[in-house]
Parts: structure tokens; sequence; C-alpha cells
């Protein structure tokens, strides 16, 4: 035991005399959360339009009076050639163009009816539909406004609540999903190319020979990285609580252990790879195809897991940053408690458990 | 001139003896480029709804098919009261709690006005915002087909409606991997040519091999030169693959002029393998660089629109963008392959790559000492 904690020890040095590392692994979260609080978002605003008016009447000068205000989009200059449309769309200055065509006004008073056209640039389907939506709600909404007076009856007033997030924020969705992404990168990444490094430079035959347990060497690699991840952890925390105002809901005590549960996890990820890997390089290309795209592909919080195809679905369950992130967003957001998540806890755990089953079954105390 | 060639030589031996390598180098981003389309996407449908129905009249039942017949949403339990759906908002089984009120027929007819509740998880935003706009589309449809049928000759049954024809240019069917194929490719060429580049010096470093390269007569820009070479060829390699990938697996044929894009891309891994090159002179490990570069490709891509909109940003995140050579990168390859731009219409995003290129290679060149 004794022995055990002097090479802990001596990994702690390593890590610490690391500076550069460890600015950027303490970096990495700080940006993380200050990107995704402030700066990403999926939704659209500003977005910059142009207004192709052939009627110039009142209603459309209307609608159009309308669409500017909001804080949805920016209008451009008018435009009223096909060809310029075509050129704004093609050096990629504007996002949408809306119609009215000659009549517009007479049209709707004398027919009842009058047609809109929206052209979007659909090469990004994401803000094409959003656009979409805004107009046709922006339209909606002058129509209503114009019969308003005319007390139309039956009427079914949808009452939309929502729940959690009712400013539609960013924040609770990302929060946990940085979590899962950080704690990753930092067990997974770098105990992998930590110990693959001994390999790599010939220490590790040294202390191979030398008389402590094989596997404890490879163990007390390990350890600086939980610290740090829970520093991390911590840190990312703190950030979310003070700089984006979403603290903690549920069970402060239950999301460390919970935490610490996937940090294991991670961990034992890593030592797999390890064992596994010759070099850094590959150590490293490895951890990242293996574990960071995963993460952010199919933990849910960049895209819905339910939109893919089948096979990566199932593919899915077997990403612990799945659950893990699954289990954040209840604890932080939802506040539930254990009684919700023993599924997902007891699927970690069995995750886990295989991580350590092969690395233990494949780690060789001969190198080749 | 000859040492180049050695030089090169050399660097292409070392590549290709490492199976790993070159197997990381090209099956990598082959595999990342035909899996990651499929699982980006962000149309929100399936949307899974928990029905609270008070009334059961035959108004609701039908309000109810036509819910669940849009496509939108996945019926997933009735519920006796609102309690109870709240209870699988908070296991993650449901996302939308509609309820309908008792007697909603009934006071709908008599007091010509009802109210009906729907709840979503917001946790994230967007999907909960569109789920609840498709929602509201499908109960006002279906409020103008009742008015309709009760109110038969009546100056209500002809509202004045603005009906929107909308048309998708550049991408008809929506289809997100139109969208994200591009993207990913220009992303996978950037992450393998500067992360090889970088760890590849880096490497040298920490063998020491470079001290013994650093005594020979060999020049600085000769040597840096034979790093670059193998890893720019090797990048644009990728980058065919990945364009044929893109036509086999997804259909997307380029819009605009191949000559084009790959004229860009020339100069673009410039840029790209320049900032491999200054982080090696910056970092003394393989970690260290590794963690650096990983650091700074997180960075260029979240705030290279990949995933987001730049519009959307704030106006301060939109500035920093500007200094992401990424960001213009990504943006070509949207405007030439589907859009089919042309050389003026790409003309700044040109210029700006090129200013990165020579910017980061100078720096890199007067950064790395052949003494230490």
């Amino acid at each position: 035991m004794k022995q055990f904690l002097v090479f802990v020890r001596k990994e702690f040095y390593h890590v610490l005399r690391d500076k550069k590392t460890l600015l950027i692994l303490f970096g990495m979260p700080v940006v993380q959360i200050l990107l995704f609080g402030f700066a990403l978002t999926n939704e659209v605003k500003d977005s910059p339009i142009i207004v192709v008016d052939y009627a110039r009447d009142v209603a459309s000068q209307s609608i159009i009076t309308r669409l500017g205000a909001s804080q949805y989009f920016k209008l451009k200059r008018n435009v009223l050639s096909q060809k310029e449309i075509i050129e704004s769309f093609r050096d990629g200055k504007i996002k949408a163009a809306v119609v009215f065509p000659d009549h517009f006004n007479e049209d709707l008073e004398h027919m009842n009816k009058a047609q809109i056209q929206i052209l979007t640039d659909a090469s990004d389907p994401n803000t094409a539909t959003l656009v979409n939506n805004y107009v046709s709600a922006i339209v909606r909404d002058y129509q209503s406004d114009r019969t308003e007076l005319m007390a139309v009856p039956y009427q079914i007033v949808p009452e939309v609540r929502m729940l959690y997030n009712p400013q539609l924020l960013g924040a609770p969705n990302f929060v946990p999903g940085v979590m899962a992404l950080v704690l990753m990168l930092v067990c997974v990444m770098m105990t992998a190319i930590s110990i693959v490094k001994e390999k790599e430079m010939g220490t590790m035959e040294v202390l191979l020979v030398s008389p402590f347990q094989p596997f404890l060497v490879i163990l007390s690699k390990a350890i600086p990285y939980i610290a740090l991840s829970l520093v991390n952890l911590g840190a990312i925390l703190l950030l979310s609580a003070f700089l984006l105002e979403l603290p903690v809901k549920g069970n402060l005590l239950l999301l460390i252990g919970e935490s610490t549960l996937f940090i294991i996890c991670c961990l034992s990820l890593g030592i797999l790879i390890s064992i596994k890997a010759r070099s850094q390089q590959v150590a490293m290309m490895i951890s990242l195809v293996g574990m960071f795209l995963p993460t952010v592909l199919f933990s849910g919080y960049m895209f819905p897991i339910e939109n893919m195809p089948l096979p990566l679905q199932i593919i899915s369950n077997i990403v612990p940053s799945k659950w893990y992130y699954i289990i954040v967003k209840s604890i932080m957001i939802k506040g539930v408690g254990f009684m919700y998540l023993w599924k997902e806890t007891l699927i970690l755990i069995g995750i886990t458990t295989v991580f350590l089953l092969v690395s233990l079954k494949s780690f060789k105390i001969r190198l080749e | 001139m000859r040492t180049l060639i050695f030089l090169l030589r050399k660097e292409f031996k070392q590549i290709f003896r490492d199976k790993a390598i070159l197997a990381i180098i090209f099956v990598m981003p082959s595999v990342q480029l035909i899996v990651m389309p499929l699982a980006a996407n962000y149309e929100v449908k399936k949307i899974n709804l928990a029905v609270v129905d008070h009334d059961k009249s035959t108004y609701t039942q039908k309000l109810i098919s036509q819910i669940t017949s849009s496509g939108y949403f996945r019926l997933q339990s009735y519920n006796a009261s609102y309690d109870q759906a709240y209870e699988s908002i908070k296991s993650d089984k449901a996302d939308l709690i509609l309820e309908i009120p008792h007697g909603f027929e009934r006071n709908l007819v008599r007091e010509n006005k009802e109210k009906i509740f729907i709840a979503v998880n917001a946790i994230n935003g967007t999907k909960a915002n569109l789920g609840g706009a498709y929602l509201s589309t499908i109960i006002s449809n279906f409020n103008n087909e009742i008015r309709m049928k009760l109110t038969v000759g009546s100056r209500f049954s002809q509202v004045p409606t603005i009906e929107i024809a909308s048309s998708n240019w550049f991408n008809v069917h929506m289809n997100y991997r139109l969208f994200f194929v591009p993207g990913i490719l220009a992303l996978l060429v950037t992450l393998v040519g500067s992360f090889l580049t970088a760890l590849n010096i880096v490497r040298e470093k920490e063998v020491g091999t470079i001290e013994q390269i650093n005594v020979t007569p060999i020049k600085k820009h000769y040597f840096i030169l034979g790093k670059l070479i193998p890893f720019w060829v090797l990048a644009n390699v990728i980058f065919t693959i990945g364009l044929l990938l893109g036509r086999l697996v997804y259909g997307i044929v380029p819009a605009g002029n191949i000559g084009l894009l790959y004229l860009f891309v020339g100069v673009y891994l410039l840029a790209a393998l320049g900032f491999g090159l200054l982080i090696s002179t910056f970092a003394d490990t393989q970690q260290q660089a590794m963690l650096i570069m990983f650091f700074f490709m997180m960075v260029f891509i979240l705030m290279g629109g990949l995933f987001t909109p730049i519009e959307s940003m704030p106006q301060w995140a939109q500035i920093v963008t500007k200094f992401n050579p990424v960001r213009y990168f990504i943006e070509v390859m949207r405007m030439v392959i589907l859009k089919g731009s042309t050389l003026r219409d790409v003309a700044s995003q040109f210029i700006a790559v090129i200013v990165f290129a020579v910017f980061l290679n100078g720096w890199a060149i007067l950064n790395y000492k052949k003494t230490s």
C-alpha cells in the first residue's frame, strides 16, 4: 500500500509538472461553457433576408414592417429581378426571400385569398425550417389581427407551457453534454496517452521488472486523472451555477456519485486503449474515434437519437456518455432522485465492468 | 533540391511503414464521413406524446387522431391525470403532454371558446419550440375544420386567408446530409492535416531524432517543407476520397466547379498545415501537442458554423469567427458544392485563407529554432 502511494505521488508530480497541459485541461471546460453558453445556438436570430415586393400595397408593406421589426430577421436591400435573387443566394448573403405577388391586398380583400412565396436557402435545412416557421407565424399574426374585428367563433386556444426551461435557453441542454465531453476527454485520452508514453519511451519495461504489482502501475497512473476530473467537474458546476444561472436542482451528492462512476468507466476505457495501442499517435486516434465522436454524436445533446437509423440507435446504447448525459440532465435540470435513474446507473456499472474485465484479461506483463 | 527529395522520401517511407497510422489516416475519415451524416440530423419528429383526455368526446378523438397521423408525433400513453403524464416526462418517456379539459366539446360549442393545455419538456429548447409550433398548427387546422362545419353559409366560413407557398432552394427535400457532408469533409481534412503535422514533428522532438537532423547541414526551410509536403499530399488524397464517398454513398455531386474546390483546398491546406507546424514549435511532448491542438480544433469547429449558424451568434462571437480558418473552408465547401458558387462569389474567403497561410507559416518558421 505504501509503495502504491509512492507511485501515485510520482504520477501526480508528472501531471503537475506539465504546466501547458494543465492550463489547457482547465481552460477547456471554461471555454466550452462560455461558447455554448453565450455564442452557440441553433435558433435563428437576425437572419438576413430580402423581400421582393411586387405588390407595394398596404398589406404587403404592413407585413414587411412586421418582418423587419422581429428579432429573427434582418432585411437586406430590396431586389426585384429573378437574377438578382439567385445571385444574392449564391454569394451566401441571404437565407431567404419573401415574395409578394402583384395585387396582394386586392386579392386578399376581394377573393379572400392571397399568396406569399417564401424561397429559402435550404442548403442549411435547420435555418430554412425555422425561417419558414417564423415567417408563417408573423403572417398568421397579421392575418388574425386583420380578422380580429370579425370576432371569430368556436376558438380553441392552446396554452403552451415550457417545462424546466421556460425561456428556451440552450444551457440546460448542453451543460450536461459538456460535462460528459470534458470528463471523457480527461479520463480516456489523457490516461491512455500517459500510459502508452511509458511504453513508447521504454520506461514501461523498467516499471514492469520492478517488484511492484504490474497492474497497480497502471492504476497509479489513472489516479491523478480522477482528481483532475473531479476538479474539472467542480469548475463546470460552479461556472454553470454562477455564470449561466443554472444551479443543480437535484441532489448534489448523487450527482457527484454518478459522476465518479462515469469517471471510473472512462478510466477503464482509457486503460483498455492503452493496453491495446502501441504508440501515442495510435492511442490518441483511437480515443478520438472511440470516444470523442461517439460522445458528440450519440449522447443526444447535439442530435436527437430517435432520428437516427436503427443500427446507430442500437450502437448508441453502448456509449457510456449517453447514459451519463441522461443522468446529469435528470439530476441537474429535472431534479429527480435515484428512483428514476437506477436503470441508467446499472447500465453504466455494467459497461465499466466489461471494460475492466477485458483490460485485466488482455493485460500482459511482458512486452512484445 | 536533392536534399528535399531525400527528406521527402524518408517521410513517405516513415508514414507508409506504420500500418496503424496508415489505417487511421485513410479508414478513420472514411468511416466518419459515412457514419456522421447518418446521425447528424436536427429534424424534429417522433415527438413522444402523453395525452390526458378528460373529455373523451368525438371531437377529442378526432383531434388526437389528426395529431398522431401528422407524422411528427408518436402517441406514447393515455393518462388519467396530469400528474401521471408528468411522471412519464420525468422518466424521459414522453416529451410533450396534451391535456384536454373536461367538457371540451360542449364548451367549445356553447361558449365559443375553449382552452387546451400543452406542456413541453423544454430542456432542448429548439426541439420544444418546434414541437409546440407543430402541435399548435395541427390544432389550428382542426379548429378551422370545425368552424367550417359549424358555420356553413355564414360569413365566417370565408375568413380571408394568406397562403404561404415555400420552396426550398439548393436542397429541395431539406436533406440534412447535403448540409453536413461537405462540412464534415472540411473538418476531417483539417483534422487529419494539422494533427498529423503537429504530432509528427513533436514526435521527433520527443524521441530525440530532431536533434540529429538539427546537427546536419539541412536548411530550416527544407526540413519544414519536407514535413509539410507529404501531409499536404495525403490530405488532398483524403479530400478526393471524401468527394467520391459523398458521391457514391450520398449522391452528392458538386454543383460548382471541382477545379475551384481543389484550388481552394490546396491553398487552405497550407494554412491548416501551417497551424499544425506552429503548434509543434510550442509543444514539447506529443501529449501536449495533442491537447493544444484539440483545444483549438474544438473552438474552430464550434465557431466554424458546422453545427450552428454563425449569423445567430452574438456580435462578439461573429467577430471571433473571422479569425477562424475552418469557418471559411466550411463556407466555401457548402457554397460551391450545394449552390454552385463561382470564384467571384468566394473571393473574400479565398483572400482570408491566403492571409492565414502566409501568417501561420511565417510565424511557425520564425518560431522554429534549430538550437534549443
